[in-house]
């Protein structure tokens, strides 16, 4: 008993350990957008302003058209995150439940690009984009983000655990393939389509090289991208970025909050049990 | 439906899994393909959905050749070992998917899932979710799911196997009930000779692709038609012994017996120097009037419930026997065992194949064989 509980103890002390590392930049965002500017780098820190500076927030968001870029970062997620569904699931589909030729080939070259680092693909992406004629526009900040390898493994291992006799009771039942993928197998793999969405939302939201480098003008910059507003030649203006940034994160937490029950259990599921 | 299959062949790269199969299976038939795993069941059922298409071969659903046929254009309805429900949808949804795959109106639709759910039993858990229900009720509903489009054809891969004994006997008489309420043409696999014994108009015993024996359940049992069928059947198995021929009659193994029995029932080939001989152990009784076929030291017994099995040695063979446990008898026993001429199966040592005495030609055997069927 006292064994269980020490341990038990244990355990929560470590986990408190971890909320408070992972926490404390988050809580210094907090206190920083609310500081007078004299405080930002004080030494040593202050953790709590002197005086609540609650105007932080609204002369940030007149630094920027935010508005814009926030309808901008609204529109690039929601289409990046629909395509990335969309071709995931039907390449995992293919790639679990298709015979096709050279199908262990295609998939192997495909996880191999995996191994590639995204900073070595910048430049020739670029050349590809600019090509196109697509520099400064939602394609450019839309289209080379709509496939992932990684969501298609993880929905393809997720196919696999699908047994073979749903298929042939689909088949037997008047299904085409597209309809079993439609019917069965989309809804049964609802956990793991969640958590490719949430993993897409979240990466797209916070996406900041790539758009930086492909967009030019005010009227086609995301947030995270706007957030380079605050810093000018006279240096940085900390408390004001600060409060920017935590109207930016704000769609993320309450997201997070809404649907922190899918994420763990869909990374939980798809991660370590079939 | 009548269905008619000829000259199927199936092969897997460099296996042949159904070899120039050919038979017909008769309107509201329930038939059963039977055999030991990787007899080529499973394939034939496959071959007869269209989820599997044939090397070489046709299959007729009726007079229409449907060899070419993909599954959903087929009209069959397939129920599997581990049911296949769908697990995201309720019991009615499950039963009614087929119809929305045929766009039939709503609802239609569910009052002909609800009509067959009550055939089934389960009309109570129409709401649940299949993770909800037990082995029993999944394969219920499966059952209904298939029945509920009016296919053609019910096609059952193994429907018991994943269930508990006493369940099996259930479902199997529940099986059986709905094939002939509904008066289906059905085809059941199984590698349980009781199961294909029990409920099937007619069996196909399988190995290795081919059918070994196609008969009525009874007449197989009886008259099993090789070495195989008679093995594969019974528990416990059948006794094979080898007899060997002397001046005067057949010798048991290597004992000094003669095996007793009326000229006129031994095969009318008289060319063969061994023969193989079957009895089964139910056919033996305990005698002491001089009309034994066998006799032998008791070496084992053991009383299972109703039965006492016994071990007995005659030479160098063993043989086991079901006998009356009225009998008073005693491990180390001399022991006289009698057996019906007709109990008594002959078989050619090479080709395993049934040697027909000389009393019964062939053609007799075939005959009664035809009435039994009709």
């Amino acid at each position: 008993m006292g064994k269980e509980a020490l341990s038990k103890g244990m355990i929560y002390l470590l986990l408190s350990l971890g909320a408070i590392l992972m926490l404390l930049p988050f809580v210094w965002m907090i206190s920083t957008s609310l500081k007078a500017s004299n405080e930002v780098m004080a030494m040593p820190p202050i953790w709590i302003p002197s005086e609540w500076q609650w105007e932080n927030y609204s002369r940030a968001a007149e630094v920027a058209p935010f508005g814009k870029y926030f309808i901008n970062s609204v529109i690039v997620t929601i289409l990046s995150t629909i395509g990335e569904l969309l071709t995931t699931i039907l390449a995992a589909y293919a790639f679990s439940r298709i015979h096709f030729y050279g199908k262990g080939i295609v998939f192997a070259v495909l996880l191999g690009t995996m191994m590639v680092p995204g900073e070595v693909l910048l430049i020739p992406n670029f050349v590809t984009i600019s090509n196109l004629g697509w520099i400064d526009s939602y394609e450019a900040l839309i289209v080379p983000w709509v496939a992932s390898i990684f969501s298609i493994f993880l929905l393809r291992q997720y196919f696999f655990s699908v047994p073979k006799e749903l298929s042939y009771a689909a088949k037997v039942d008047g299904c085409s393939d597209f309809k079993f993928l439609w019917y069965v197998m989309v809804p049964l793999a609802k956990p793991a389509l969640i958590t490719i969405g949430l993993l897409k939302v979240i990466g797209s939201w916070n996406a900041f090289l790539w758009p930086l480098i492909v967009t030019n003008s005010q009227e086609m910059r995301t947030l995270p991208v706007g957030l380079s507003a605050f810093t000018t030649e006279a240096g940085v203006k900390y408390e004001l970025l600060m409060a920017a940034s935590s109207m930016v994160i704000l769609p993320m937490l309450i997201l997070f909050f809404i649907m922190q029950k899918y994420i763990i259990s869909g990374v939980a599921r798809t991660g370590i049990k079939g | 439906m009548k269905i008619r299959l000829d000259q199927l062949t199936m092969k897997f790269d460099e296996t042949t899994a159904v070899n120039n199969l050919s038979t017909t299976i008769n309107d509201g038939e329930l038939v059963s393909l039977l055999g030991p795993s990787g007899c080529g069941k499973s394939t034939t059922l496959m071959l007869l959905s269209g989820l599997y298409k044939p090397t070489s071969g046709q299959i007729y659903f009726g007079n229409q050749d449907v060899t070419k046929w993909d599954a959903e254009k087929r009209g069959i309805g397939m129920v599997f070992q581990n049911y296949a429900l769908y697990p995201h949808l309720s019991v009615l949804k499950n039963i009614m998917f087929p119809l929305k795959m045929q766009k039939v109106p709503k609802k239609e639709a569910m009052e002909r899932a609800k009509e067959m759910a009550d055939l089934v039993q389960i009309g109570h858990l129409l709401d649940r979710k299949p993770g909800q229900l037990s082995g029993g009720q999944q394969q219920r509903v499966a059952i209904a799911r298939a029945l509920v489009k009016k296919p053609n054809v019910l096609l059952l891969d193994e429907p018991l196997s994943n269930l508990d004994a006493r369940l099996r006997l259930e479902m199997r008489e529940e099986i059986r009930r709905i094939q002939q309420e509904v008066g289906i043409t059905a085809v059941f696999v199984t590698h349980d000779q009781e199961e294909a014994l029990s409920i099937s108009d007619r069996v196909m015993l399988m190995k290795d692709g081919i059918i070994q024996q196609d008969s009525m359940p009874q007449w197989m049992y009886k008259h099993p038609e090789n070495e195989f069928v008679a093995s594969f059947l019974g528990n416990p198995p059948i006794n094979l012994l080898t007899i060997v021929k002397k001046a005067n009659g057949y010798q048991i193994g290597n004992s000094d017996q003669l095996l007793n029995v009326p000229a006129f029932t031994l095969p009318k080939e008289d060319n063969l120097d061994v023969i193989h001989i079957g009895v089964r152990p139910e056919d033996f009784f305990v005698t002491t009037n001089g009309n034994q076929t066998f006799t032998g030291k008791i070496i084992h017994i053991e009383t299972i419930g109703r039965d006492t099995l016994i071990r007995m040695e005659i030479g160098d063979t063993t043989i086991r026997a079901l006998v009356d446990p009225q009998h008073d008898l005693q491990v180390g026993d001399t022991c006289r065992l009698g057996v019906s001429d007709t109990n008594i199966h002959y078989f050619n040592v090479e080709s395993g194949q049934r040697l027909h005495p000389v009393e019964r030609s062939m053609e007799n055997a075939r005959e009664t064989n035809m009435e039994e069927h009709a």
